[in-house]
């Protein structure tokens, strides 16, 4: 079965996997040059025009995936020899156009770009030209194409542009991490920093669990990874990686969900705080809403903090499909509760790092949440914890008016219509990622399935009740 | 005197919760919440003898069935 959806991915998990198994054998020092030919041992090219780009390439990659470059506080970075350098010439008049008589293209553009050359074929001038691309939208030949690069389609908050070179460039001020450039360039020259040597090296300083105890802290869209094996083959796994213990962020997602649910029937109007590039977009482009982003932890931080507050000595580490994490778990506020952040692709090369097979593994039993907490991993599941727990806390005076937002462009609507006065409700679900964390760019495999298998998981929860699932906890 | 119940996955799944809430019931129907401190972890490492409790260094191996009998004569007499 597949583990993964595209090369690019399967690229950088034999990169991560070269730099796991190296570092348990603590051989990294000595072989770090030696991973590309480790990749590749022939002397022609997989990817690349020739073996020398590709083994530099691959050499770049292993900078990141140790932690990247410690001078750029973003953990999204750019490989400018990686970068193709896409063509860019904006709008483009194809050979489809029949040069035909109604001219919609001509009626519909605003800035009078259009005009037609002898054979009455559509020519559009660069420079008047606002890349609206109505025209594209109009045309019945669907002869207007739209070139855009591909990383810069992906980000919705217009944070990459091209440099004078011509490689792809990141403004640090706008990014907010989400990753989505990470998953879409097609040649792989975006990637997020890893962490994973952080967290070889706090298993292995823990001298299995002796002199502290290392604790997974793993998000419910886990439910949707791995589909290869079964889930309690996975928690099997991590054990056998060497963490002490496996717990569910949904059980932090079930304590925010009640906690959030106060806190709006307090202020009246909220935004969300689980997706933490939601959180940074606020931050970096609407400082006017911050007073309504709600001032709960995350359901990692929250996890996170009551895994601490059992065991003080405690290391966690959050496993999830979000490269955002790896910045939030910086902050201030989180960090005394987070260590590190690994992606399920991490984690998969992790795995794989080990001479174990996850498919011949014994099941181990997941299940500290509720089916509420659980389906936080999906648009709309943040919602309907909420609804559950007004319910589930008796509060009978609020009428709760959520705007789902999935995806930073309808983050972008509701934010907008709600600064025009339009009544959006009173409640924000603001996920990046479209579909919600299923869709996370540090995912193995993104699908429509994987919200069936999300749900699914959540109506295996042993705890029904929010309430149940926090009570849990002494 | 602290009580540590299990709360890990596999102890939940055998009734961790009824327990927690049973002992919390009992501490509170004996007047003791200022002398016993319940509390829990994730995960003793010793899953197949869940509901996994300890008290001074003790471990004991519970289920919402027995947590009244344990309560009675393990915690009261040691009080």
């Amino acid at each position: 079965m597949k583990k993964f959806d595209t090369n690019v991915q399967w690229i950088k998990y034999n990169v991560l996997k070269e730099v796991a198994s190296l570092a348990w054998d603590n051989k990294l020092f000595d072989s770090l040059l030696d991973i590309p030919t480790r990749i590749n041992p022939t002397k022609k090219p997989i990817n690349r025009c020739c073996i020398y780009k590709e083994r530099v390439i691959i050499q770049e990659r292993v900078k990141i995936a140790i932690g990247g470059n410690k001078q750029n506080r973003n953990v999204i970075e750019v490989i400018d020899i990686a970068c193709d350098e896409c063509p860019v010439s904006g709008m483009e008049v194809t050979s489809a156009c029949r040069g035909c008589l109604a001219k919609h293209c001509q009626t519909v553009c605003p800035k009078g770009a259009i005009s037609f050359d002898a054979n009455s074929r559509a020519v559009i001038d660069q420079e008047k030209c606002i890349e609206c691309g109505l025209c594209t939208k109009v045309c019945p030949y669907g002869a207007i194409r739209q070139n855009k690069r591909p990383c810069e389609s992906a980000c919705q908050v217009g944070a990459i542009h091209m440099s004078k070179d011509k490689t792809a460039e990141i403004d640090n001020e706008k990014c907010i991490a989400c990753g989505a450039c990470v998953y879409q360039c097609p040649f792989g020259a975006i990637m997020d920093k890893s962490y994973i040597l952080d967290v070889i090296d706090l298993i292995q300083r823990s001298q299995n669990n002796s002199k502290y105890k290392v604790y997974a802290a793993v998000a419910p869209s886990i439910s949707s990874q791995f589909s290869y094996v079964k889930l309690g083959q996975v928690i099997s796994g991590l054990k056998e990686l060497g963490f002490h213990s496996v717990v569910e962020v949904a059980l932090g997602a079930d304590m925010v969900a009640d906690l959030e649910t106060k806190e709006l029937v307090e202020k009246g109007f909220l935004t969300s705080s689980c997706c933490p590039a939601f959180v940074d977009f606020i931050h970096k482009f609407h400082r006017d809403m911050l007073e309504h982003v709600s001032h709960n932890l995350s359901p990692m931080a929250m996890i996170g903090k009551t895994i601490k507050e059992m065991d003080p000595s405690a290391k966690v580490i959050f496993i999830g499909p979000c490269t955002a994490k790896k910045m939030e778990f910086q902050k201030e506020t989180v960090s005394p509760y987070i260590d590190s952040v690994l992606t399920f692709e991490e984690l998969q090369a992790l795995f794989d790092s080990k001479p174990f097979e996850l498919s011949s593994l014994e099941e181990t039993p997941l299940d500290n949440a509720s089916y509420y907490g659980r389906i936080f991993a999906r648009s709309g599941g943040l919602t309907d914890a909420i609804k559950e727990a007004i319910v589930e806390n008796h509060i009978d005076d609020f009428t709760f008016k959520p705007a789902i937002c999935s995806g930073i462009a309808e983050i972008k609507m509701a934010i907008l219509k709600y600064k025009k006065g339009i009544d959006i409700g009173n409640f924000i679900e603001g996920m990046a990622c479209v579909n919600g964390c299923i869709n996370g760019a540090g995912c193995l495999t993104h699908g429509p399935k994987n919200k069936i298998e999300v749900d699914k998981y959540g109506m295996q929860a042993h705890e029904k009740t929010i309430k149940e699932a926090i009570s849990t906890m002494p | 005197m602290k009580i540590t119940v299990c709360i890990g996955s596999s102890c939940h799944l055998k009734g961790a919760r009824q327990v927690v809430e049973e002992l919390q019931y009992l501490v509170a129907k004996n007047n003791l919440k200022d002398k016993i401190e319940l509390a829990g972890t994730f995960c003793m490492g010793n899953c197949q003898n869940g509901v996994c409790v300890t008290m001074n260094n003790k471990n004991y191996s519970l289920s919402p069935t027995n947590t009244k009998t344990f309560f009675e004569e393990e915690v009261l007499t040691q009080i």
